[in-house]
């Protein structure tokens, strides 16, 4: 088999670069820590830049194992611009609350590596192995900030539920490899056909009590481990009820991981769910989708309802993720086996949300940051008055949160649109119904923190204007703007979307012709 | 017709104009203000344009526009979201008014001293979206106006507004916002259902509907838009948003926005969906009933000004409900002509409670007492505006209240009766307002009471012309609007129009 090595060269540089920043940092002990951030931000800029032109028109699958296609590398660059930004934000929190910069650094390369690799993968223990790598980085980095009792907490329960969930995962992709008898995506496809065939044929045969034992007894195990995969991925993603973890890890985290937490872990959960759902279980949609349907519905209703109540700000974004979440499941309830177009119209309106979504999380935590930096605090009422101290940050922070309720000008209106607008189409309209209502109720608790920062005059003894750091308002600056452009003409992003997640429904389009050819 | 350039002025000018005080510095008030008045008073100029050279002859739907927006992705086709505008007989008076009212609220905002800047951005924002909901053949356009128009309402009532202002705004916003859920459901149902693939009204309004389908998706449109038209009994928040609000505000809201809800049951509901409209049509006119005598008598209760108007906007607004569920064609005509004139009217009120309650800090009509010595001017225009109220012959809502109550004679006469004893319910209030306030003995604590300033009396004039203008010849809007709705589906067809023209015989 003649591989192609140099397509996967962003990986290994991540890998390199990695190791050289925190062994830099070994080297060179009078450096000033802040330059190993910006040395970091640059080469992930560059490594970004070079992947998106270079990279964007190869293909390759090494056997099944890895895909180098547009999906790939649309999210490869994805990631590394999370990283990027999640790093500029850093720099100066690092600098003043955390020790070990570069092992910090370090740490979310290799984070990000793991995402790149996770949305490569089409075979299950690869997605396993890159996910563990992603998970326990990020297992490090929520207890970064090793003095803090709530770090600790949050990064303890982070990692027990983790691991849980690991073995959850672990456990239905060893009943899916029983079952089908293969790991790669590329083979688990056709077998899934043949598999929901055998457990129609079943009910069929329980339903008439005419039939003996069927021959493929063994193939509801794959609905088990549907289950399994999951409940697996439940708890990555935080859906609700396997949520528990997140409100803790988001509080206890390092600001800037709590960033990176929401926004890339999420982002790469998303597209291993998007990819295993619509390479491999695609054919057995009829199977999954109703408790993908009710679990999203169940998510988006209970993470908007918590976080009505929350006073701390990182506790509010830790709901409004997780309801976030719901509305991502949505996009994979709007899969649909029996109609390839409106799934691959679901997928990209799935990946145009998250990258909405992810666009606005990074502006509000950027300008938290910000913040933070300031005035060390995260409650809610801290925020009181900011428009009269930082007009921008406060501008930032009311322009992204109206997004994430889905108001108009702004990425998630347009975004939620589109992604309810691929429930409707498959028939899912009490669900679109339950997005529509849940986001509505989001609005009261955004406005609530905009009602601190522009109805109240500022409070306590710190009510001076404040400077933003250049290259942190430079960054803010940069994704208001990416929120707004989304929000008012999203037509390229869903383009550059649209034609990657084409090759997610190859297999699943070949398969349908086939079925119809019998 | 097809200059739609002028209508695609009327959402870039004020764009321009927010985009353009974004970038001023904000010590520089002045040129905030100057800013937002030379773009208002462009939009007024490009509103009375497109009013007077639309083609009433020709009817239907003219300045046609058209530039792709989002089209080919995804679930979308061709034209699947597109900048599609247009006006026809019932939009163009709403334009103008929109413009009046508009060019108005600058002016009595400029007292406006505490940050100047956001508030012009804010308001310059909200005027955009309520252009964009008149002149939108959109869905997605038309959705995407109409929360752009609801939105910057928290703000402005929150940062500048004043009595229980946190809990006016917030009520506002989430009553509407829930309007906006149901339109937003009916919205996806109706692409869904239609199959064209494109949002383009002009399309869908082609299109027949299964009429369990449009029984079932009429109430999302009739209740989501009915919600932020004060519909019964949705119609709570519009009164504690009044007061909570600033005057310009206050004046845009109920002289506007209240419209909008209107003429989104005309659009979405009566144009897209009409088989519905034989089912629900009367249970709107029932509520539009109750609200009409429930706001009155609200009214009459109330010791604050603002509460009082608010008030007569549900009632009044209930009369335009009425008129819309009457489905022919002089009921219906005159929903718009009194959707136009409780427009001004309202808006006039506003501005001159606003002019008042800034000297005087309170608004109860208890400690007032012969306002006439200390400044006519408010008292007459005050009374213009109430007169306009009660209905008087000569001014504009004369002419609006007498169609609606031949149609609803027409179609349920008791309704008409419960109309016209809210009418003369209107004349208790009003006139006892007038009565206590401005006339009778003068209370010496308002020694220190001047006239109104002079942007206050020109934001008057401006308002106090359309009204004059058509209480005593209406044929101008008249000939727009009536053609229009005759063209609109399932209206019957009683009697002759009410216009000069048709006296005439011309």
């Amino acid at each position: 088999m003649d591989l192609e090595y140099q397509l996967i060269i962003p990986e290994f540089v991540m890998a390199g670069l990695a190791v050289v920043i925190i062994a830099a940092a070994l080297a060179f002990r009078n450096v000033d820590q802040k330059w190993f951030g910006y040395a970091t931000a640059a080469a992930l800029a560059v490594i970004a830049v070079v992947t998106a032109v270079a990279y964007w028109d190869t293909s390759d699958d090494f056997g099944g194992v890895l895909a180098v296609d547009h999906f790939t590398v649309l999210f490869r660059v994805f990631f590394l611009g999370i990283a990027f930004f999640t790093v500029i934000a850093a720099v100066q929190f690092a600098g003043d609350r955390l020790k070990n910069h570069a092992e910090f650094y370090g740490l979310i390369i290799f984070a990000t590596l793991g995402m790149m690799l996770l949305a490569a993968s089409r075979e299950l223990l690869t997605a396993y192995l890159s996910l563990e790598l992603l998970s326990f980085s990020f297992y490090i980095l929520v207890g970064f900030n090793k003095l803090n009792p709530f770090s600790n907490e949050g990064s303890l329960k982070y990692m027990l539920l983790g691991a849980f969930s690991s073995a959850l995962m672990l456990y239905g992709i060893s009943l899916i490899y029983g079952v089908t008898g293969s790991t790669t995506y590329s083979a688990i496809g056709p077998d899934v056909v043949e598999g929901t065939r055998s457990i129609a044929g079943q009910l069929a045969s329980f339903a008439g009590g005419s039939g003996g034992v069927d021959p493929d007894g063994a193939r509801p195990g794959l609905l088990i481990g549907l289950v399994l995969i999951t409940a697996g991925l439940g708890f990555k993603v935080s859906a609700v009820p396997f949520h528990q973890w997140t409100p803790d890890a988001y509080q206890g985290a390092p600001l800037p991981i709590t960033a990176f937490l929401s926004a890339g872990g999420k982002a790469a959960a998303f597209a291993f769910f998007l990819r295993l759902f619509s390479e491999a279980f695609l054919p057995a949609a009829a199977e999954w989708v109703w408790f993908v349907g009710i679990l999203a519905a169940v998510t988006m209703i209970v993470g908007n309802l918590m976080a009505l109540q929350q006073t701390n700000f990182k506790r509010l974004m830790a709901y409004s993720s997780i309801s976030q979440v719901g509305y991502l499941l949505v996009g994979i309830v709007a899969l649909d086996a029996a109609n390839i177009t409106q799934s691959q119209d679901a997928a990209s309106a799935l990946v145009l949300h998250l990258i909405g979504y992810v666009t606005t999380n990074i502006a509000v935590f950027a300008a938290i940051i910000a913040f933070y930096n300031r005035t060390g605090r995260d409650d809610i009422v801290d925020l009181r008055g900011l428009a009269e101290r930082q007009p921008f940050l406060a501008f930032a922070i009311a322009a992204a949160l109206f997004s994430l309720a889905g108001m108009p000008l702004f990425a998630g209106f347009a975004t939620k649109f589109i992604i309810f607008q691929a429930a409707f189409n498959n028939g899912f309209l009490w669900l679109g119904a339950i997005g529509v209502t849940a986001s509505f109720v989001s609005l009261y608790y955004y406005l609530m923190v905009i009602k601190q920062m522009y109805l109240y005059e500022p409070e306590g003894s710190d009510r001076a204007r404040f400077h933003v750091s250049r290259p942190l308002a430079g960054a803010l600056v940069v994704l208001v703007a990416g929120v707004l452009f989304i929000g008012l003409y999203p037509t390229p992003l869903f383009d550059v979307i649209h034609s990657s997640t084409e090759g997610l429904f190859e297999q699943a389009a070949a398969l349908s012709a086939s079925v119809v050819g019998n | 017709m097809d200059a739609g350039e002028a209508l695609l002025l009327l959402l870039l000018i004020p764009g321009a104009a927010m985009l353009l005080t974004i970038l001023v510095p904000s010590r520089h008030a002045n040129v905030v203000r100057w800013i937002a008045l030379v773009a208002t008073t462009a939009t007024l100029i490009d509103s009375i344009w497109i009013f007077a050279v639309y083609d009433f002859a020709e009817g239907g739907y003219q300045f046609n526009l058209q530039y792709p927006w989002i089209e080919n992705i995804g679930f979308l086709g061709e034209n699947g979201i597109s900048l599609h505008l247009a006006v026809d007989g019932i939009a163009a008076p709403m334009v103008l008014l929109n413009g009046l009212v508009g060019f108005a609220g600058v002016l009595v905002s400029w007292k406006i001293t505490h940050r100047v800047k956001d508030f012009f951005i804010l308001f310059m924002a909200l005027f955009t979206g309520v252009y964009g909901v008149y002149i939108g053949q959109d869905l997605f356009f038309w959705f995407f106006a109409y929360e752009l128009a609801v939105l910057p309402m928290y703000l402005l009532i929150v940062i500048w507004g004043s009595t229980n202002k946190e809990y006016g705004a917030m009520k506002l916003t989430m009553v509407l916002v829930g309007g906006s859920v149901l339109i937003f459901v009916g919205i996806f149902a109706v692409f869904a259902e239609a199959g064209a693939g494109t949002f383009d009204m002009a399309v869908l309004r082609d299109i027949e509907f299964d009429r369990g389908f449009a029984n079932t998706f009429f109430p999302f449109f009739m209740i989501g838009c009915g919600v932020l038209a004060g519909l019964f009994p949705f119609h709570t928040w519009s009164p504690d948003g009044h007061v909570a609000a600033p005057t310009a505000v206050s004046m845009l809201h109920a002289g506007v926005l209240m419209k909008l809800g209107a003429f989104g049951i005309i659009r979405l509901g009566m144009e897209i969906l009409p088989a519905g409209t034989d089912f629900w049509m009367p249970v709107l006119l029932v509520l539009g009933g109750v609200a009409a005598v429930y706001g009155a008598i609200s009214a009459i209760h109330q010791t604050d000004l603002k509460f009082v108007i608010g008030y007569s906007s549900v009632s009044h607004m209930g009369f335009v409900l009425m008129g819309l569920g009457t489905m022919n064609n002089i009921g219906v005509n005159g929903a718009v002509l009194q959707m136009f004139s409780h427009g001004v009217m309202t808006a006039l009120f506003f501005a001159m409670v606003g002019g008042l309650y800034d000297q005087a800090h309170t608004r109860d009509i208890r400690v007032f007492g012969g306002l006439v010595r200390k400044m006519p001017l408010f008292v007459i225009f005050f009374g213009i505006a109430g007169l306009t109220s009660l209905g008087l012959p000569g001014l504009s809502g004369f002419v609006a209240e007498f169609h609606i109550f031949v149609g609803t004679i027409d179609t349920f006469p008791l309704f008409a009766a419960l109309g016209i004893l809210s009418a003369a319910l209107t004349a208790i209030y009003v006139l006892r307002l007038m009565g206590r306030a401005a006339l009778g003995p003068f209370n010496p604590r308002w020694e220190n009471l001047k006239e109104l300033s002079r942007w206050e009396i020109a934001a008057a004039i401006v308002l106090i012309a359309p009204i004059i203008a058509m209480g005593v010849w209406p044929d101008p809007f008249i000939d727009r609007i009536a053609p229009t709705v005759a063209e609109l589906p399932k209206i019957d067809q009683i009697g002759g129009l009410f216009t000069l023209s048709s006296l005439t015989g011309r």
